[in-house]
């Protein structure tokens, strides 16, 4: 038995060579990991899926594969897509409330705007006002 | 719903697989043969043999919006092979950060005008304010999900029971398409047998 074998070519139950696709992605340490990715999408389609990207992707695409699985396993029915759909809903809720809470803001600008112009027009009658009582002193 | 059978033309996964379509089918209710591609998506990334697997692990009820997930899962893996609807996620995630934050400040600006509109003859308790505080449910609620590469991270975990229908069992669900961001709501290639409201997958593409 080899001590070596990725966790794939374990629950295979096969050599494992060299260039084993999973090995850099399925360490023997995380073995769950890879019989996860096995339930859902089958050894061969992962093998298929990663040799298709060039290399400096396989790390990623292996990583963001697990996460869709254990959305999937969590969700078995709508895996993934629940959390994507929750999501635009929550973005369509905030812009919502976003909308709503600028149109307040706009309504107490002009609100105070207004209320600015008219304690200038109080000001400047009082003014006038007064200037007309002090010409009666004089 | 199409119907199985082989008297009527062969459902779209038997006619990729060459195989008669047999009455009660498990794919034939699933991907009718107008809509070839949705299998050919769902075969390419999981497998024919493991679509049938997790459909057995299903309740009959629940096997309609799960091959629809699939086949937007599939889909979506097929435009984004790196990513998948990881993509997706990841993309809607920071538009959620990006809201909260503007409502955050949307908040404070509202804060600070409301403020300013109390006539200051208006009696006031030492450090508070008259003007209400926006109530909590404003804010947006936390995600922890996980980040591409972090080992240790938490899944998110989706709430129990969803407000609202999904799509693919309610097309007409008028409250959902309201508003949808850009209006793209159709997936294009007919991954769904109706159209989710929201997500197109072009915002994968780029």
């Amino acid at each position: 038995m080899n001590p070596g074998r990725c966790a794939a070519c374990r629950y295979l139950r096969r050599k494992c060579p060299p260039d084993c696709i999973f090995s850099p992605y399925f360490p023997p340490n995380v073995p769950q990991r890879f019989v996860s990715v096995h339930r859902i999408y089958g050894a061969s389609n992962v093998a298929k899926l990663l040799q298709q990207l060039p290399s400096h992707l396989r790390a990623e695409a292996a990583e963001s594969l697990c996460m869709e699985v254990q959305y999937r396993i969590e969700d078995p029915v709508y895996g993934c897509v629940g959390l994507i759909s929750s999501l635009q809903q929550q973005i369509h809720d905030a812009e919502k409330q976003l909308a709503k809470t600028q149109a307040e803001i706009a309504f107490l600008k002009s609100h105070a705007q207004h209320s600015q112009v008219a304690l200038l027009d109080d000001a400047a009658n009082l003014g006038f006002s007064n200037h007309q009582g002090s010409s009666g002193f004089m | 719903m199409a119907s199985s059978g082989s008297y009527n033309s062969p459902c779209a996964a038997c006619k990729l697989l060459r195989r008669k379509c047999m009455p009660g089918c498990i794919f034939a209710p699933y991907f009718p043969p107008e809509e070839p591609q949705k299998f050919v998506n769902v075969h390419k990334i999981f497998g024919a043999s493991n679509v049938t697997k997790l459909l057995n692990e299903l309740l009959p009820h629940q096997r309609e919006d799960a091959m629809n997930s699939l086949a937007y899962e599939a889909e979506a893996r097929i435009r984004d092979p790196v990513y998948g609807c990881v993509g997706a996620i990841t993309f809607l995630q920071r538009q959620v950060q990006r809201l909260q934050k503007e409502l955050d400040t949307a908040n404070a600006d509202l804060i600070r005008f409301a403020c300013n509109d109390i006539p200051p003859a208006l009696p006031q308790a030492p450090g508070t304010s008259s003007f209400q505080p926006l109530t909590p449910r404003n804010r947006l609620p936390e995600f922890n999900g996980r980040n591409i590469g972090n080992e240790g991270g938490e899944f998110y975990q989706v709430p129990g029971a969803l407000p609202y229908s999904f799509p693919w069992n309610d097309a007409s669900s008028g409250d959902i398409n309201d508003g949808g961001g850009e209006g793209e709501v159709a997936l294009g290639m007919g991954a769904c047998g109706a159209a989710l409201p929201f997500l197109s997958l072009s915002m994968l593409e780029e």
